[in-house]
């Protein structure tokens, strides 16, 4: 078996996109009969690179890049969501979902929930979950609210089992309302919704089932986050996209994936999910990736038991009789 | 909790390991532990050598009960 370094994830840009559009055609046009795909559009990496690749395999003319920003997306989402639509020459429509969102209850829902646990958050508080660190100790993963008052003090509490799941569950809305509004376009006009998850995101379940999680094809879940970015750099993606830090874009606070749900900066988690895969012990991913063996036996721990959670995620509806 | 059968539970399966509970579990287990012993769960203590089985469960409990060492 080589060694592991950055290395073990290059992959020949030329080829994975041939690749990947010819699933992506074979998907659309002959399996679904569709006439092209909607994308929903972040302005982050991987939803810009589904939608050149779906412009690639289809025709710029056969994708719309949905913007569907809301009252608390960052205040340069939708610039860079026309941004990466622009780079492609594909079309985009802008849905402000925020009223939705209003009606459905979402923010109330979930402010309500907050204040289970800290009474006095309410307008102009803005908030964020975060999760203890996988690599400093063996500390179960339990998530805290962090709140900011509007004179910026900050509050951490752990919350309650009932004001977690309600949360959770009101700002899971927001990718919720997205899919249902991609889902409207695709209708109109007999198009395909593309899902824009990476591996990590699929394989550890870092998605809402039914929100960011439906889609009828999704032509990057096999690659890793570092290879996203590659094949963002061959596709001719803006550098302010490239260059940018993930990020959830869910909370009122900024939020990096790294602090909400995976262990470690993205690279270092694509290296020690591809040993994990691949059997590499974890005295050998600690070499490469500079940490303890102690520290990487926590963090193969944390992705298993996040692959269990996330079995319910990818589970088909069951029936009695398959 | 997940709707397991306790009596297929011995004393020093790991609660995590078994699918007996999940991190929203461990959430739920924490919560109860303070209400119905009285004691609170400081952040560093919730590690699986205190909350992943009944048998790291009882000496957790009994030691944040006992009266702090004079």
């Amino acid at each position: 078996m080589p060694g592991l370094s950055p290395e073990s994830l290059k992959i020949d840009c030329v080829e994975a996109t041939g690749r990947i559009t010819a699933f992506i055609r074979a998907a659309v046009i002959e399996r679904f009969h569709k006439r092209g795909v909607v994308v929903g559009v972040s302005g982050g990496v991987d939803s810009s690179v589904c939608t050149a690749l779906c412009a690639r395999a289809l025709g710029a003319d056969r994708v719309l890049a949905l913007f569907t920003p809301e009252g608390e997306s960052g205040s340069e989402t939708l610039r860079l969501s026309r941004l990466a639509a622009a780079s492609q020459d594909v079309e985009g429509v802008l849905e402000d979902i925020t009223p939705i969102l209003e009606a459905a209850g979402c923010y109330r829902r979930r402010d309500e929930a907050i204040r289970a646990a800290i009474p006095e958050y309410g307008a102009g508080w803005r908030c964020k979950i975060v999760l203890p660190s996988v690599i400093d100790d063996d500390r179960y993963r339990i998530f805290s609210l962090v709140a900011m008052s509007p004179d910026g003090r900050s509050v951490k509490k752990r919350l309650p089992p009932d004001s977690y799941l309600g949360v959770v569950a009101a700002s899971n809305f927001k990718q919720r309302t997205r899919k249902m509004v991609e889902y409207y376009h695709a209708d109109r006009l007999n198009y395909a919704v593309a899902g824009t998850p990476n591996r990590l995101e699929y394989d550890q379940g870092f998605f809402v089932k039914g929100g960011d999680g439906l889609a009828d094809v999704k032509p990057i879940a096999h690659l890793y986050k570092t290879q996203v970015y590659a094949l963002a750099d061959y596709l001719g993606i803006p550098d302010e996209i490239r260059s940018r830090p993930p990020t959830t874009d869910t909370y009122s606070l900024p939020q990096g994936q790294d602090e909400f749900f995976f262990s470690l900066p993205y690279d270092k988690m694509d290296l020690c999910l591809y040993a994990l895969d691949h059997q590499y012990p974890a005295e050998e991913t600690a070499t490469a990736l500079g940490l303890g063996p102690e520290q990487i036996e926590r963090v193969y721990r944390d992705i298993r038991s996040k692959r269990k959670a996330a079995r319910y995620l990818h589970a088909a509806p069951l029936l009695l009789e398959e | 909790m997940m709707g397991q059968e306790s009596s297929t539970l011995s004393r020093d399966d790991s609660f995590l390991d078994a699918g007996i509970i999940d991190s929203t579990g461990v959430l739920e287990l924490i919560v109860f532990l303070e209400d119905a012993f009285g004691i609170q769960v400081e952040d560093e203590e919730m590690v699986p050598s205190n909350l992943d089985s009944i048998a790291n469960l009882i000496p957790f409990i009994r030691s944040k009960q006992a009266p702090a060492a004079v």
